[in-house]
């Protein structure tokens, strides 16, 4: 099943969740919205599923219109942040209710529907606990569950509202490989969203970065790493130092120091330059585009993570490997290896 | 505890002790006369019926009242829900009057209803409608907690399953409104059948037609007929505990189906 958005508007009183947004997700794909809260991702995903009515723009499956079809009717699994599963059903009930209300015509007989429920619950990994209720489930057996009833009803989507986001973080982790390896199974047209860069990197064939209602970026988890679109994404994506430059005549100027730095097409004026903190390459005082002192260090894992007092005025974290320590007080010279410059302050 | 305890049976125990005790003053013989004297049976018939019937309406004008308030968000909302407080805190007595003066063939409502033939004041008819306006604060503000905690998104799961409308009412919402409304159902129940100062003055009080329980026990009392009125009293407290205690079972049962979060 293909997915197409276009033009989406969707106004809450003056601000604006959606401000415009085209979209086409292909069949079979899993893709990730990613974006702070705030930037749209779930309004998106609700209205995908027919939960949410946009101001404006078209939603269509497979070319044929999904607004003019309700919730019930899209065919669509939806997963909620918080599970939304029904406390007085045991599990084999909640997961069996999407079959039990079908219109008599289409209903399979009991017999059909203990062995679908069976073999949804085998697909979770979670035959043993049929007979439980949701309240004595932990956290990630219940959102187990909340996916097997959502993929009761054969859906032809399935969306996912921030699926894992109210889990710890090792089950987190479990539960996205598991995601991932589930979705290779079912091959279900999916979208899920998240606010975690991580996973949306980790789990997604391709991500859609999106702030203030707005699509910033679309690519696979190593196209928004490696060449963020827009200073948005890299500042959102990975972790970056962010100085602000003046440009002047392909010159780039940290407050009175001149950086031996390319700007090839970028207007003059107040820029920022961006660089991943792993790129900055440490290198011998006098050589390199930057000089600096350094302030603190701490030492954990793979890197050791300097604080960098710049001439220029301004103070930086980066990460160097541990082969060559670095000391408070030291001055060094830092060379990024690659850096990207978006025109505007 | 020890204390508790002791306050619980002054306040509450020994009353009812009381109560049997004076009952007991009488052979079973005498006691099952007075039972089973016409004039006890059709009030004890007028109060438990029409007591029941109220707080059927109440379940379900309550629920009713109980999803606008909670789902909606209109002009005036504060203000109607501080209103179905209004008959928990009016004096009894001026509720009954009021309803009265309002349902009397020349008041505001009983004069229409009096021109359609309908006679309330005065009649059955006016002890249920004051029953049922001193039930519905029962199941309101019984109900309105559990819903404010329902969460709406399960209706939302629920539609996108394919479930319509009406089988997210009865297969989701009710069942889990279940309790509450028992709850709801079992107070305004025994509200309306321990309920006097509203209903003595709309009801007309004709003997075996009007006339409830509790006033019948009123009346033997100025006769001096004490123990005409404990055994109907008594009588009353254990239908009525019966009842409770059936209920309770009832919502424990609905209650064990959904176990605490």
């Amino acid at each position: 099943m293909t997915i197409e958005v276009r033009n989406l508007v969707k106004k809450f009183g003056s601000f604006a969740a959606l401000d415009g947004v085209d979209l086409k997700v292909n069949d079979g794909e899993l893709l990730a919205l990613l974006g702070p809260s705030g930037s749209g991702k779930t309004t998106l995903l609700r209205i995908i599923a027919g939960l949410d009515w946009p101001d404006a723009g078209e939603v269509s499956f497979n070319g044929e219109d999904a607004l003019a079809q309700g919730a019930r009717e899209r065919h669509v699994g939806f997963v909620f942040q918080h599970y939304a599963l029904f406390r007085h059903m045991s599990v084999f009930e909640n997961v069996a209710f999407g079959l039990r209300v079908q219109p008599r015509a289409v209903r399979k007989d009991e017999v059909a529907i203990r062995a679908r429920v069976k073999e949804l619950l085998d697909l979770v990994q979670l035959d043993w606990l049929a007979d439980r209720y949701p309240s004595q489930l932990s956290g990630g057996q219940r959102q187990r569950i909340a996916l097997a009833r959502a993929l009761a009803i054969e859906p032809r989507i399935l969306l996912l509202d921030e699926p894992f986001g109210a889990l710890d973080a090792k089950v987190r982790k479990e539960l996205r490989k598991w995601l991932r390896s589930l979705h290779h199974e079912i091959n279900v047209t999916s979208i899920f969203v998240t606010h975690d860069q991580e996973e949306a990197l980790e789990v997604a064939n391709r991500v859609v970065v999106m702030d203030k209602g707005r699509i910033e970026q679309i690519g696979s988890p190593a196209d928004v790493y490696d060449n963020p679109a827009t200073a948005f994404v890299h500042g959102f994506i990975g972790e970056s130092i962010v100085l602000p430059v003046e440009i002047d005549n392909g010159a780039v100027r940290l407050g009175d120091r001149l950086l031996n730095l390319m700007a090839d097409g970028i207007a003059p004026g107040t820029s920022k330059l961006f660089v991943r903190r792993h790129d900055m390459l440490v290198r011998p005082s006098g050589s390199g585009a930057f000089e600096g002192a350094v302030q603190h260090v701490r030492n954990f894992g793979p890197v050791q993570r300097a604080e960098v007092a710049l001439w220029g005025g301004e103070t930086i974290e980066i990460d160097a490997p541990r082969d060559k320590e670095l000391r408070a007080g030291d001055t060094i010279g830092l060379e990024p290896r690659r850096y990207r410059i978006f025109a505007g302050a | 505890m020890g204390l508790t305890l002791s306050w619980l049976s002054v306040i509450i125990l020994i009353p009812l002790a009381g109560l049997f005790l004076k009952s007991l003053e009488l052979s079973p013989e005498q006691f099952w006369n007075i039972l089973t004297s016409r004039r006890t049976l059709n009030a004890l018939r007028v109060s438990f019926g029409l007591a029941f019937a109220a707080a059927c309406v109440n379940l379900v004008m309550g629920s009713i009242i109980v999803w606008a308030l909670v789902r909606y968000r209109f002009p005036g909302r504060r203000l109607f829900d501080a209103i179905v407080d209004v008959p928990f805190a009016l004096p009894t007595a001026v509720a009954g009057v009021a309803l009265t003066a309002l349902f009397a063939e020349k008041g505001w409502l009983g004069a229409p209803l009096a021109a359609a033939g309908i006679k309330v004041a005065f009649t059955p008819v006016g002890i249920f409608v004051a029953m049922i306006f001193i039930g519905i604060p029962f199941v309101v503000r019984t109900v309105q907690p559990v819903l404010q905690d329902l969460d709406p998104e399960i209706e939302e799961a629920a539609g996108s399953l394919g479930a319509s409308r009406w089988q997210t009412i009865i297969r989701v919402i009710l069942p889990s409104l279940a309790p509450a409304l028992l709850t709801g159902l079992a107070l305004a129940f025994a509200r309306a059948v321990g309920e006097y100062g509203s209903v003595i003055f709309i009801a007309g009080n004709l003997p075996n037609v009007s006339e409830i329980a509790p006033l019948l026990i009123v009346i033997r009392l100025s006769e001096f007929r004490y123990a005409d009125a404990t055994s109907i009293a008594v009588v009353m407290l254990v239908v009525s505990f019966v009842i409770i205690f059936a209920v309770n079972r009832l919502q424990r049962w609905a209650q064990s189906r959904i176990p605490a979060r």
